[in-house]
């Protein structure tokens, strides 16, 4: 048997000739020269934009939402005389390994820039494949300070990360509490008990510190993002005596806490949460009239910017049921951002668009802030959060003032004065 | 900390718990009687809740009153699921019966994510935010009308195995399978019936479910899990126990989450099942195995 395995194993050598082996080398030679000009070819077309986004698994509906950022940007690009984005999809599946796989696997598509990835695991993940195969990232959210902190050149985040975030909540609320006159003098801090609650509830013991603020948190409460019912962590609020809520959730148990409040007759004087959940769609959707009131302290846009306006338009338009959010903005901003440098390349060679991302000025865009540029670590620093607060099943943005389309209201109409 | 809070927390585990008995009580009929584990339990479940969701949405028909159809729903697809699928695995090896109920489960959830996708959905009724306040007591009314609901259902299924010739049928099934082969009983269409109730079991407590927490498709593992703790702290096959069991997984984590940290309630209903297993391996109700 080992003697035919040996004759099988020869033969198989022997059909590998010399003469086959040098064309072998002379066909790979000639795809190898074809190279330069597959890319002559691309310059002339549109520039090939990965977009990686929890489309599936446990943040979908998020990555979905993104998605929408992403449909409503060609024809507002295009209004702004910027070049045609060729958008390829990969989906997460909200999973860090397979964020790096599909990482590959599109720049082996033929990706000439990708887009990003909603989720900081996910994100990190993204900008080690990136920057390895050279290939310019562009991170449209993810908040935790050490993706920018790398060294990385092709790397580039258009979103704040967490300690910007809460010193600008803070900022806000005393701007907030300023305007009305009104402040709570405790609050009790819940939080999600998953990686971002938990980096949260560390950086506002870290920052609040420093803004003086005029309450005290009076007993911190931490849960699972997951429960189904929330009414003991409530009734541990409530049982505090504290006048407000410091929040740090998610969609559902928002939902979750705020019928626990109306069901154990608690109004609070105020709900300040630092995270998602309370300002969406489903939460206002959900609770009608219940949902007016609470305040979220988070990376917004400018109602009264020229592109927001456009993109507010273009956004009703298109979804006409869903109020425009984080989520589209920034992942719309992170295809300005490509398209802008696209254009001022001239090319699709990924080390010019790493260079024209790096010297990005774009005064007219649509987040908080004075625009986007990057500094030396391809973050953008300039970024600004908003204070928005639901107001008759609407968002209104309330501080800072610059920023703003509306007057806070505080305290909090009862819930159950509410008819 | 006041001490009606204690009062008010215990009351609310009480309620809760009550309704995952019920839950948990389809579970264990099925294994009391066919002796198979039902993995794609909570799947069944969430099924059930997403049925009362879509009849509420389209037709705002209450899920308490549409307990009795949701559960003809879920006891039809029990029947077929049993005369179908399990009865050519009941003389299979036990791990063939897993891997095709956990399959089953499978494709249960992601059926679910393709018809009605992953956002949570709920239903509200105009009693969704009401509360009862007794005194320094304050109830949630929801709770109060689940629990009366499930503590209904659950005297019906007693009533019905007590009572009923079918009943008496499917437990002497349970008791001696031969015996019930030789005076003639058609075990098979028996076993299907048993797995049909348990499944409709599983559709009321669905139905009383969805007014508490909002469904979305990863919920049933999550729910087959909580029922498995409980049938193994009340007894496997027990259907006493299953819903003693329930009460005392919705006291104690309601007690946990006000004595310790509410994130860690979940894990003192853990350490329940595993003094259990422990001190009293058949469980608290159930019966010690000859």
């Amino acid at each position: 048997m080992s003697r035919n395995s040996q004759n099988k194993s020869a033969g198989t050598r022997a059909r590998v000739s010399r003469r086959t082996f040098n064309a072998g080398v002379a066909a790979s030679a000639i795809v190898a020269g074809t190279t330069p000009f597959n890319i002559a070819r691309a310059q002339g077309g549109p520039l090939k934009v990965g977009v990686l986004l929890p489309r599936s698994g446990a943040q979908a509906s998020i990555g979905q939402d993104c998605q929408r950022g992403v449909d409503i940007a060609p024809g507002i690009l295009k209004g702004l005389g910027l070049p045609d984005l060729q958008i390829m999809n990969g989906d997460t599946e909200t999973n860090v390994e397979v964020a790096r796989a599909r990482a590959e696997r599109l720049i082996g598509e033929g990706a000439q820039l990708l887009v990003g990835a909603f989720d900081s695991g996910q994100s990190t993940a993204i900008a080690q494949v990136a920057e390895q195969k050279g290939i310019p990232f562009v991170i449209n959210i993810a908040a935790a300070p050490p993706i920018t902190e790398q060294g990385y050149k092709f790397v580039f985040r258009n979103f704040p990360t967490a300690p910007m975030i809460l010193g600008d909540a803070f900022a806000n609320q005393k701007e907030v509490f300023e305007s009305t006159g009104v402040a709570p003098k405790s609050v009790v801090f819940m939080h999600v008990n998953d990686t971002f609650g938990t980096a949260m509830k560390n950086g506002i013991g870290a920052v609040m510190p420093r803004f003086n603020m005029p309450y005290t948190i009076a007993e911190t409460i931490a849960y699972d993002p997951t429960a189904r019912d929330l009414s003991i962590e409530v009734a541990k609020a409530k049982a505090t005596g504290a006048d407000a809520l410091l929040m740090v959730s998610r969609l559902n148990d928002a939902i979750l806490i705020t019928r626990e409040l109306i069901k154990q007759r608690w109004s609070p004087m105020a709900v300040l949460s630092m995270g998602p959940g309370w300002y969406e769609d489903q939460y206002l959707k959900t609770l009608a009239k219940l949902s007016d009131g609470p305040m979220s302290f988070v990376p917004w846009y400018d109602p009264n910017k020229k592109l927001s306006k456009i993109l507010e338009a273009a956004h009703t338009k298109a979804f006409p049921e869903i109020s425009l959010n984080t989520n589209h903005i920034y992942t719309f901003e992170a295809l300005l951002i490509a398209a802008d440098a696209f254009k001022r390349a001239g090319s699709t060679d990924p080390k010019a668009l790493a260079d024209a991302i790096r010297k990005t000025d774009i005064k007219d865009n649509v987040s908080t802030g004075p625009g986007i540029q990057f500094d030396a670590k391809g973050q953008n620093d300039k970024l600004k959060n908003s204070a928005i607060q639901n107001r008759d099943g609407k968002l209104v943005t309330v501080a800072p003032k610059t920023a703003s389309n509306a007057k806070a209201e505080l305290p909090m109409k009862p819930y159950d004065k509410r008819g | 900390m006041p001490a009606e809070i204690y009062l008010n927390v215990a009351v609310s585990g009480l309620l809760t718990g009550l309704v995952y008995g019920l839950m948990a009580l389809g579970l264990s009929v099925i294994f009391g009687v066919v002796r198979v584990v039902n993995f794609a339990h909570g799947e069944m479940m969430t099924i059930a809740m997403y049925l009362a969701v879509f009849l509420f949405a389209a037709f705002k028909l209450d899920p308490l009153v549409m307990l009795v159809p949701i559960s003809i729903a879920l006891f039809a697809l029990g029947y077929a699921m049993q005369a179908g699928l399990i009865n050519p695995f009941i003389n299979r090896p036990e791990h063939s019966q897993f891997m095709l109920l956990v399959a089953v489960a499978l494709i249960m959830v992601n059926a679910l994510l393709i018809v009605f996708g992953p956002d949570a959905k709920n239903v509200q009724t105009s009693y969704s935010f009401d509360s009862f306040q007794l005194g320094p007591l304050i109830v949630d009314a929801t709770k109060a009308y689940a629990a009366a609901a499930a503590i209904a259902v659950a005297l019906a299924l007693f009533a019905f195995f007590r009572f009923s010739r079918i009943g008496k049928a499917i437990r002497a099934c349970a008791d001696n399978y031969t015996g019930a082969l030789v005076v003639g009983l058609d075990v098979k269409r028996l076993y299907a019936l048993t797995f049909g109730i348990g499944a409709a079991c599983v559709g009321a407590a669905g139905s009383i479910m969805v007014i508490l927490v909002d469904v979305t498709p990863p919920l049933g593992p999550a729910y087959t899990l909580l029922a498995f703790v409980i049938v193994i702290v009340g007894g496997l096959g027990s259907m006493p126990g299953a819903l003693l069991g329930g009460v005392l997984i919705g006291l104690t984590e309601a007690l946990a989450g006000l004595f310790f940290t509410p994130s860690a309630k979940s894990m003192f209903a853990f350490g329940i099942l595993v003094l259990v297993l422990l001190f009293r391996p058949q469980g608290i109700a159930g019966k010690k195995q000859s």
